[in-house]
């Protein structure tokens, strides 16, 4: 008992910034994971760079060859590079997946931040149409917004976030309702801090932490949800590189050249798994405790 | 127990008039006229006029939603524009393709799902265990367009086992069902881990092992059963996840189902079938939370029905 307790005397958690840091870095995945999305992040910003081939440029003469020493992932069915297309594609995945849980962020937060605030009707009111998104099968909300308002990139970044609208009102809604009680809002207020002080200067602050969490797996699920509505055509549409749609294209010839389909496949797999690993470290890193339940 | 059935039902009759209201607003979202957009330019004007009375498009908004919810308590949702028969005969016709399609995919993942996940939960960190995490973060990862893409390739083409699309015997339905069921048995797998990993620790599971219980028996009498109450809910929500995924799955097997219904419906504008399968998906899914609400609700007393 005695060596035990001096050992744990000996190692304490360093607090704050490092110490968390310290303890991320022990963790495998999350690293994986955060190195994924820092490669794909320096991918997308640096695409002009990295493209050995113009992603545009057709070579009829050099249609669906599989991978070579020249393109090193093959070209696909009007002969351009299938590894600047990929490159090129990473930038409008992160973009619109980006942008896309922003808006859903803006509207959930925003909403679930006056639900819980102001409660009564408005709370009542406001959960009951997050309640109406969530009872949409995940997918056919998306394509139904899509569907109505047509296809292209502004729309599905549209579709994207009000589908994950209902999830961030819910967590902001939560965690706001739980501050509430709290001495030092309850001392805020009766010291007549304004409202939006305490909004802006004591809640905020205080849900940063889960919502980063939140947006990071939520960046997973819209990188996802932007593949599917790409691969039906109702995304981004040609001749932009998605790897949702490069995927759909390479569908048609499956079977006489499999690598066109299959390899941007790989992509979206490997971004949504460094998102999805990435948020599990990090919410790990928060609190352990959430693990069943964000 | 009274009090809370009657509130979660009111509660879902509300979002299910919520959903009829969103169904009835597609036509107004539409960027332009959409009957001019299903005619096309050269429509005469009584064309015209017919069709913008059929789709109530000369009534308000109110008058169309109240009209909508009427007629389709009566089972009538309107004539499709691509086949001319009525929505209501489309739907039923392809709504027990995608029935059966969500079954089987539910039922692997139930199965595969906490099979997995208790395995993995057994020996925490041994290399089962390391396996079938590596597996449920994989699932979760793949695009599920993109797995069936693959299946076709190994399975259809490659070592020509399975027929690579299509339905009618059994063997059309492996394909489409592992694939839709995969993320499902990823998650559930990952559930079922971490909360059987938790119960474990439990006091009660340490004392039915110190008055000398079999070990299966407290696994699967004391410790499984308790572990499952959080997975319960998420193979509820599960469900939702598979009619959506389904349209994935039905768009790359061509499997005539709902879900590749709707998505002909998108490209062919005919938007009387899009807003009555988006109905029939939504409440559907309705309908299924709240079986499972209150499943849960029975299956775990110490829920207050507040």
């Amino acid at each position: 008992m005695q060596v035990q307790t001096e050992e744990i005397i000996r190692r304490p958690q360093a607090p704050g910034l490092l110490g968390g840091l310290r303890r991320f870095a022990r963790n495998r995945a999350a690293v994986i994971g955060a190195a994924i999305v820092v490669l794909l992040i320096l991918t997308a910003a640096f695409a002009e760079f990295l493209m050995p081939y113009d992603p545009t440029l057709q070579q009829l003469e050099l249609r669906r060859q599989p991978p070579t020493a020249a393109h090193l992932l093959g070209t696909d069915e009007f002969g351009r590079d299938i590894l600047s297309r990929i490159i090129l594609g990473s930038r409008v995945t992160l973009l619109v997946s980006c942008v896309a849980v922003g808006v859903g962020l803006i509207l959930g937060g925003t909403a679930g931040l006056i639900a819980g605030f102001i409660g009564r009707w408005v709370d009542e009111v406001l959960m009951r149409l997050m309640d109406i998104l969530l009872s949409f099968p995940y997918l056919l909300l998306a394509i139904a917004i899509v569907a109505a308002l047509g296809p292209g990139e502004r729309n599905i970044v549209l579709a994207i976030g009000i589908w994950s609208a209902p999830a961030f009102a819910r967590l902001v809604r939560g965690q706001v309702l739980s501050l509430r009680e709290r001495e030092f809002i309850v001392a805020a207020y009766a010291l007549g801090v304004p409202v939006p002080r305490i909004i802006l200067f004591h809640i905020l602050p205080n849900i940063v932490p889960p919502l980063l969490v939140f947006a990071t797996l939520y960046m997973a699920n819209a990188i996802l949800l932007e593949a599917a509505l790409s691969f039906l055509g109702l995304g981004i549409q040609p001749p932009w590189p998605s790897w949702g749609l490069m995927v759909a294209t390479g569908r048609d010839f499956l079977l006489i050249a499999p690598h066109v389909a299959t390899i941007p496949g790989l992509a979206i797999m490997a971004a949504v798994l460094g998102f999805n690993l990435l948020g599990d470290g990090l919410r790990d890193l928060l609190d352990p405790r959430l693990r069943n339940r964000l | 127990m009274g009090r809370f059935l009657l509130r979660r039902a009111l509660t879902s009759l509300l979002v299910a008039l919520g959903i009829v209201f969103f169904v009835t607003l597609i036509l107004d979202l539409i960027p332009g006229d959409p009957v001019l957009i299903i005619l096309g330019q050269n429509a005469t004007a009584e064309q015209v006029a017919a069709l913008r009375h059929e789709l109530g498009l000369d009534r308000p908004l109110v008058v169309r939603y109240v009209d909508y919810i009427g007629r389709a308590l009566t089972g009538d949702l309107g004539r499709s524009i691509m086949t001319k028969r009525s929505v209501a005969a489309e739907v039923a016709d392809a709504w027990p393709n995608t029935l059966l399609l969500a079954s089987a995919a539910i039922t692997l993942a139930v199965v595969f799902g906490i099979g997995l996940g208790a395995v993995s939960a057994l020996r925490p960190n041994g290399w089962l265990d390391f396996g079938v995490r590596i597996l449920a973060l994989l699932g979760l990862s793949m695009p599920i367009f993109w797995i069936g893409l693959v299946f076709i390739y190994i399975f259809g083409f490659y070592l020509r086992l399975l027929p690579i699309g299509g339905s009618g015997t059994p063997q059309h339905l492996v394909l489409p069902a592992v694939t839709l069921a995969l993320p499902s048995v990823a998650l559930v797998a990952r559930m079922t881990r971490s909360s059987l990993l938790e119960v474990l620790g439990e006091d009660y599971v340490r004392t039915a092992r110190a008055k000398g219980l079999a070990e299966p028996v407290v696994l699967l009498g004391h410790a499984l059963r308790n572990a499952l109450i959080p997975v319960v809910t998420v193979i509820g929500l599960q469900f939702g996840q598979l009619l959506g995924g389904a349209i994935l799955t039905e768009t790359v097997f061509a499997w005539p189902g709902l879900g590749r219904l709707v998505v002909l419906a998108i490209f062919a504008r005919d938007y009387p079938l899009l807003q009555g399968i988006v109905l029939i998906f939504a409440l559907s899914y309705v309908v299924v939370n709240l079986v499972v609400d209150l499943a849960y609700a029975w299956l775990d007393p110490r829920i207050t029905y507040a």
